[in-house]
């Protein structure tokens, strides 16, 4: 249930998410979600893509900072309120998140969760039946 | 104007053999008191009696700064503790500072020499003198300090930083004389200017900076914007501190004390003694000091010794403005910096890879340093709560062991250049030639 999820430092310079994603459509590595993390001086680019090792790969030979981060992918019922019950089951086993990013096509909305303790999350939320993503449930 | 005309206006002659005396028996004190020199000049097949006179001075054995750092802290003093009266320090690489001990003596050699230096500089006992150097470790202002009441003049001892306290006293208090780094110099007009104060509403005369290099660019700057004589001097805490050496009113090198500190050009490779007029590495060896005396320390600053006549009837050898190091020191905001500092805090956190990069800037007169760190693979954290406390850690570390304000700024991996031989770690921008 714990997903690799594609990490790249970047500089805030012109043209670095250009290359990033360029360099990941040329090795034919889809991304199907992220996020883009900013502050004064840098960026944080979290993505969740096909093959999370070829990239790792291939940005490294590009230069980039890159690593994997283990997260989480729920899928709740794309409805008011869905959401917050599986925040309140993670807040009850004490589980803090550190970033989330989300996103709601017709009936189902995806939230990929990081958190410290990703196995803990895992296991609270399938004990009150949640539903989580596999790597290979998402649709690429 | 000259406060020991006796010795700053000496013969040569007579100078070498005030010299040649001092080295004999500086040499003699210095084997028996010393276990480092002895053990070194043995090693050399030296003997005290092989020591004459000034010409046997290039038989000696060098000093580095890596002799006072293994020797840390009182290994190289020649005398015993109880002497000592003093102890002064420079921020030190890894943690470690280089310590220097002076006896009662020593002080007054200090005073009187820093006297000479204020004396060169046209000050005298009606002078108010604001002494915006650091007092503490450093030895600029202390040892201004010292050296203005041997000569008279009216300390006003604020030390360095608060601007406004600095332009109000300044004011109130009638200060002719402004002592501090020349950026600070720099610093205080633009803050006067801002403030509505003009050079009108002062009594400044003459200011007196050094503890950093500076251009001629930056004299010509002080002295329009402040209205002053801006005068050069040199010293560094291992020879003694303020007063090796100062610029006279004619601004034509600065007159190094040599009957205390007798001067020598090396070449750098060949680290052999050069005729006066070539360009090379400073050298100086205490021939009075007693605390800590030192035999041929290498300066490891570049300059050029002239020994033809000064019009302000000063006979002292003087030397060029220094323009360069023969290593890789930096000196921002008076502090003296290795990049290996950085290095091995940065390995010593184990918490980045040991790649930087130092971006040293003049913005608004005062000198910046910003550290670029990397970030890269098992270090990197994609939480940024995390990044920005690593470069608060980061900043703190090298703070409390530089001694200065440091920005970090995380870079991307790859963005230092590596390099096979020596890597490019500084970028300088502060155009000192």
């Amino acid at each position: 249930m714990i997903i690799k999820q594609l990490s790249v430092f970047l500089e805030n310079t012109a043209g670095r998410l250009t290359e990033v994603s360029e360099t990941l459509g040329a090795h034919n590595i889809n991304m199907s979600a992220f996020s883009l993390a900013d502050t004064s001086e840098y960026g944080i680019l979290r993505v969740i893509v096909s093959d999370p090792l070829s990239a790792v790969e291939c940005l490294k030979e590009k230069g980039f900072s890159v690593s994997l981060t283990d997260v989480i992918c729920l899928v709740v019922p794309h409805t008011p309120g869905a959401l917050s019950k599986a925040l309140r089951i993670l807040s009850d086993h004490e589980i803090s998140i550190e970033y989330m990013y989300a996103f709601a096509v017709n009936e189902r909305a995806s939230v990929v969760i990081r958190t410290d303790e990703a196995e803990k999350a895992v296991e609270a939320l399938q004990q009150h039946k949640m539903e989580l993503m596999k790597a290979d449930d998402i649709v690429f | 104007m000259i406060w020991n005309e006796r010795y700053e206006c000496m013969g040569r002659d007579e100078m070498t053999q005030v010299q040649s005396e001092r080295l004999v028996e500086m040499v003699e004190r210095i084997y028996h008191n010393v276990a480092f020199y002895r053990r070194k000049m043995q090693d050399l097949g030296l003997e005290p009696a092989d020591i004459k006179g000034i010409e046997d001075l290039k038989k000696l054995p060098f000093t580095t700064k890596q002799d006072l750092r293994d020797n840390y802290p009182y290994g190289l003093f020649a005398v015993p503790i109880s002497e000592i009266v003093r102890i002064h320090a420079s921020s030190g690489t890894t943690g470690q500072p280089t310590v220097v001990g002076y006896t009662r003596k020593d002080i007054g050699i200090w005073s009187e020499v820093v006297a000479r230096t204020l004396r060169c500089a046209g000050v005298d006992r009606h002078d108010f003198i604001q002494i915006a150097y650091g007092y503490g470790l450093f030895t600029g202002g202390l040892g201004m300090h010292y050296g203005s009441e041997k000569l008279g003049a009216a300390v006003i001892p604020i030390s360095g930083g608060n601007t406004q306290k600095q332009l109000q006293l300044m004011r109130d208090f009638g200060s002719t004389i402004l002592a501090c780094t020349p950026s600070y110099a720099l610093y205080l007009a633009e803050a006067m200017e801002e403030s509505g104060i003009t050079p009108k509403d002062l009594s400044l005369r003459v200011g007196i900076f050094g503890a950093e290099p500076w251009t001629e660019n930056m004299r010509r700057e002080i002295e329009n914007r402040l209205q002053i004589k801006a005068i050069d001097i040199y010293g560094l805490s291992e020879i003694i501190g303020p007063g090796v050496s100062s610029e006279c009113m004619e601004q034509r090198g600065l007159h190094i004390n040599e009957d205390h500190f007798i001067p020598e050009i090396i070449d750098v490779t060949t680290l052999m003694p050069l005729p006066i007029g070539s360009k090379g590495e400073l050298v100086f060896t205490t021939v009075t000091k007693e605390g800590l005396p030192i035999l041929r320390y290498r300066t490891r600053d570049l300059t050029t010794l002239h020994d033809d006549a000064c019009p302000c009837g000063r006979t002292l050898i003087r030397m060029d403005k220094c323009t360069g190091r023969s290593d890789d020191m930096l000196i921002i905001r008076g502090v003296n910096i290795f990049p290996s500092q950085i290095e091995s805090i940065l390995l010593d956190m184990g918490e980045t890879k040991p790649h930087y990069l130092l971006i040293v800037d003049r913005i608004n007169n005062l000198d910046t340093l910003e550290v670029w760190v990397e970030v890269e693979g098992e270090y990197f954290s994609d939480e940024i709560r995390k990044l920005e406390a690593l470069t608060a850690k980061i900043r703190h570390r090298m703070e409390s062991t530089l001694g200065i304000t440091v920005k970090v700024k995380l870079v991307e991996h790859k963005t230092i250049a590596r390099s096979e031989g020596k890597a490019k770690r500084v970028i300088d921008k502060r155009n000192m030639v």
